[in-house]
């Protein structure tokens, strides 16, 4: 017995001893920036090591959750940050960002090629690095199938045709859910947005707490094959549903859409401040915006940064999109989501 | 102080010491942030944070009596039973436990379109029957059965030798489970959000929207107090129903308990099948979605797995991302190893102790284990950021964070696990070794260890499921180089695409393929662990 425990406890230290992961890691250092931004930041390895080779600086990303998550954890770390700088503060949570002193000002050789026309403060602490504009996607097959004209506009949405058609998220949980609010605010203005969603909810709107819920499964254009062919989504989503004909079996509704710049800073108090001066540059600049479509599916903020050859046709980028200011989603966005609950009786 | 106390003393420090350090203080730095803003008590008077608080335990509650009703039969099966794929059974009934709530939500969806607060209930006690069944059938299997077979010898029947024998000897495991579960209920996240789309909210998701989306540390304070209070006033009922049943017990090894079932006995392993039958249901749904195309099946999304994903969704391979889960859940596991057992043999000496101010504190200490999991992750993982940057090192940035965050979650198992079975030792065999001259270590490496030992290794198998499939303090320290699974997997969900999809229920595949893999491994080290005598 006692020998078979001696076993047993030197197997598992063995285990371990291989396993542990403390060591391994070097995430600190001169030449190395730590990078905060949000979940669905993506980018091709090979990018990052060019970038590598040619300043001798190593990112080093860290992901916190969605731009909410990671706006409130700048704000709550910004006496000792946990990074050097940031990426994926979007327009909705800027005005936070900017108030509370999260970012150093700093402005980049590279935003004038482009990312300044988004600029959010004239001190240029926030670089716009990508646009990910959240609009209503359809299922032109559903549509061609059950012979009813497409929806275009907000306006259609009420209609009895569009009746148990549309569903969208919660914007209390989900990020394309409060673009969506914000874009009806912006549509109908602070005192007409309410009657609107009370037009919709009667219609047969339905309301899931994530997109995974609403696109992947309740949308019938995805894989899903839910049985509602509106959806709240991105403009960028028909780019990932090309059949085999190379046609996209869903579109984007242009005159639907809200836009959110996302940016990036320079965390105020790094102690690294030159080297994350140039991680800003390097998301400015044309090697990293050409990926940013492909792994992140948003636009570049960045002029004359072709888009993937699908996206032209599948996912063009809106030319004109609503938003509103973000000092006035900063003072009404909680108001609105606590209204846009109660209206809907949640 | 006594030897014997500094002893105890010396074993308190590390288990108190973690709580300390790596729960009490961030969470306590969390909340006074949000007293600081004032409105806390203003928010407490506000009926709606009672209509939240009165559908959390109500749906936790309606949780664990569906999981607890499905558990025992299962509980039965794996103790007592001998029968060809009970092995098996023993495997499968873990593998949901360590599927992503996000997935595991989907899949109930869509079995389910519209089930409201009932699939809620059901989904939260597929997550849960595997604690049912095997913390129970861990203390079952070692149950003497000859009091039941002299009890059905007097004349009882089979029903009623079970009720008045064997199920006051299992209670302690019984309250232990229900416990366990009832907290993980209580602070289910994922189920709740999915399933309950944005009718449904329980404290914790208000808790999660509070802190991390509006930054409103007064309401979640608030809301988070009464969370506190709610799983503190259900520990001591807890406590207090597992103190008037607990009792000595004869422990034996399986091998003499298990058998072939007789009569009745058919009706109680028809049920568990049924059970197991039911939780395999939205298993298959998920290995259905891995292959199934618009027009046919494919196995593209395990192709692409095996790489990074089409788009560079992944940094990592599947593989690679599978191999992270394991190390780090292993790290995890040990650590709370550690702390946990240490801890269990600490409660047990403070209750053995004469003195009731040690009674007093071995009561208050087993409920402040508990605690982590009545805590909400965010708030736990946002202390964190405001906090461990106090200590050398910076712990922040450290990956270390991520075990140290799951053991947190894995702790309170090990001792539920550990706790009933080193409690219900009979003392009168450490009378009897002391008395032939064993000195007091002695006595526990001769009797308490290979009575424990099986306890222990089933509470590290758990542990180590629970390890694996932890997501919400692991998304907190996600680290892109370095993903888990289930991090991975919700990371391919949150993107549009057919491949994507095929990929994330891949990984689900693969993730439960590993977690299986993990608990035959374990299970086949616990066979055979309990000393004959």
């Amino acid at each position: 017995m006692k020998f078979r425990t001696g076993v047993l406890v030197g197997l598992v230290a063995a285990l371990t001893a291989g396993c542990t992961l403390a060591g391994n890691d070097s995430a600190s250092g001169p030449s190395t920036v730590t990078l905060v931004t949000h979940d669905s930041f993506a980018a091709p390895q090979q990018v990052l090591d060019a970038f590598q080779q040619q300043t001798g600086i190593k990112i080093n990303v860290v992901k916190k959750g969605d731009a909410g998550a990671l706006t409130n954890t700048l704000v709550l770390t910004k006496a000792n940050p946990i990074g050097d700088a940031a990426f994926g503060v979007d327009s909705t949570f800027a005005s936070r960002a900017l108030s509370e002193g999260v970012f150093a000002p700093y402005t980049s050789p590279e935003a004038d090629r482009g990312p300044q026309r988004y600029a959010v403060d004239s001190e240029h602490r926030l670089s716009a690095v990508d646009l990910g504009d959240v609009c209503l996607n359809i299922d032109t097959g559903w549509f061609a199938q059950h012979g009813v004209p497409a929806p275009a506009t907000y306006d259609d949405l009420v209609k009895p045709q569009y009746k148990d058609l549309l569903v969208v998220e919660n914007p209390a949980t989900s990020s394309p859910g409060l673009a969506f609010l914000l874009g009806t605010v912006a549509r109908y203005g602070e005192q007409n947005w309410q009657h609107y969603w009370t037009q919709l909810q009667a219609n047969g709107m339905r309301a899931d707490a994530g997109w995974e819920e609403a696109y992947g499964q309740d949308f019938s254009g995805s894989s899903g094959k839910g049985p509602r062919p509106i959806v709240v989504s991105y403009a960028s989503s028909p780019a990932a549903e090309i059949g085999d004909d190379g046609k996209p079996r869903t579109k984007a509704l242009l005159d639907t859409c809200y836009r959110q710049v996302e940016y990036a800073g320079v965390l105020a108090g790094s102690p690294n401040a030159a080297n994350a001066q140039k991680v800003i540059d390097f998301l400015l600049s044309q090697q990293f915006q050409a990926t940013v479509a492909e792994n992140m599916y948003v636009y570049p903020a960045r002029e004359g940064v072709p888009l993937p050859a699908s996206w032209t046709t599948a996912a063009p980028l809106p030319p004109n999109p609503a938003s509103l200011p973000a000092a006035t989603v900063q003072s009404g966005r909680e108001q609105w989501i606590s209204q846009w609950r109660s209206l809907l009786g949640q | 102080m006594s030897r014997a106390g500094l002893g105890l003393a010396a074993l308190a420090v590390l288990p108190l010491g973690f709580l300390v350090v790596f729960f009490a203080w961030p969470v306590g730095a969390i909340l006074r942030l949000g007293f600081a803003g004032g409105g806390v008590f203003a928010a407490l008077a506000e009926g709606e944070t009672w209509r939240l608080a009165w559908f959390t335990l109500a749906q936790a509650a309606g949780s664990t009596l569906v999981a607890v009703a499905a558990g025992m039969p299962v509980a039965f099966l794996l103790a007592r039973v001998r029968l060809p794929g009970v092995g098996i059974a023993r495997t499968l009934v873990l593998v949901p436990f360590v599927l992503p709530t996000v997935v595991v939500g989907l899949a109930f969806r869509a079995l389910w379109a519209d089930g409201g607060w009932l699939s809620i209930v059901l989904a939260n006690a597929f997550f849960n029957v595997a604690v049912v069944g095997r913390t129970v059938g861990g203390l079952w299997a070692l149950l003497d059965s000859r009091a039941e077979d002299a009890a059905r010898a007097l004349g009882a029947s089979r029903w009623r030798a079970f009720r008045s024998v064997t199920l006051p000897a299992l209670m302690p495991a019984i309250t232990s489970a229900a416990a366990v579960v009832f907290l993980f209920c209580a602070t289910s996240f994922g189920v709740v959000l999915i399933l309950g789309g944005a009718r449904y909210r329980t404290l914790e998701t208000e808790i999660y929207l509070r802190t991390e989306n509006l930054l409103d540390l007064t309401g979640a304070a608030a809301l988070s107090l009464v969370q506190i209070a709610a799983v503190l006033a259900v520990l001591l009922l807890g406590a207090a129903a597992r103190r008037r049943r607990e009792g000595a017990l004869r422990l034996r090894s399986r091998r003499e308990t298990a058998r072939r079932p007789v009569g009745g006995e058919w009706a109680v392993v028809a049920a568990a099948v049924a059970v197991l039958g039911l939780l395999l249901t939205p298993i298959v749904a998920l290995l259905v979605r891995s292959v199934s195309t618009g027009g046919g099946w494919s196995l593209a999304g395990y192709r692409a797995l095996a790489g990074t994903g089409n788009d560079g969704t992944l940094q990592v391979s599947g593989w690679d991302a599978a191999l992270n889960s394991l190390r780090t859940a292993t790290d995890a596991t040990v650590l709370a190893m550690v702390v946990g057992v240490s801890a269990s043999v600490l409660l047990v000496a403070l209750r053995r102790s004469p003195g009731r101010v040690a009674r007093g504190v071995g009561e208050s200490m087993d409920a402040a284990l508990m605690l982590p999991l009545g805590v909400s992750a965010v708030t736990v993982g946002f202390g964190y950021l405001v906090t461990l940057d106090a200590l050398p090192g910076d712990l922040r940035r450290s990956p270390l964070l991520v075990p140290l965050a799951q053991a947190l979650v894995v702790i309170p198992l090990v001792v539920r696990t550990v706790l009933p079975v080193v409690r219900s030792i009979d003392d009168r065999l450490r009378q009897a070794a002391a008395t032939l001259g064993a000195s007091p270590p002695r006595v526990w490496r001769e009797i308490d260890v290979p009575l424990a030992m099986r306890a222990v290794i089933a509470a590290a198998g758990f542990g180590y499921v629970v390890a694996l499939g932890e997501f919400g303090a692991t998304s907190f320290l996600a680290r892109p180089q370095t993903p888990t699974l289930p991090v991975a997997i919700a990371a391919l969900i949150a993107r549009p695409g057919q491949l994507n999809n095929q990929m994330a229920y891949a990984a689900c595949a693969q993730l439960m393929l590993v977690t299986a893999a993990a608990v035959i491994v374990i299970d086949r080290l616990a066979s055979g662990r309990v000393g004959e005598f």
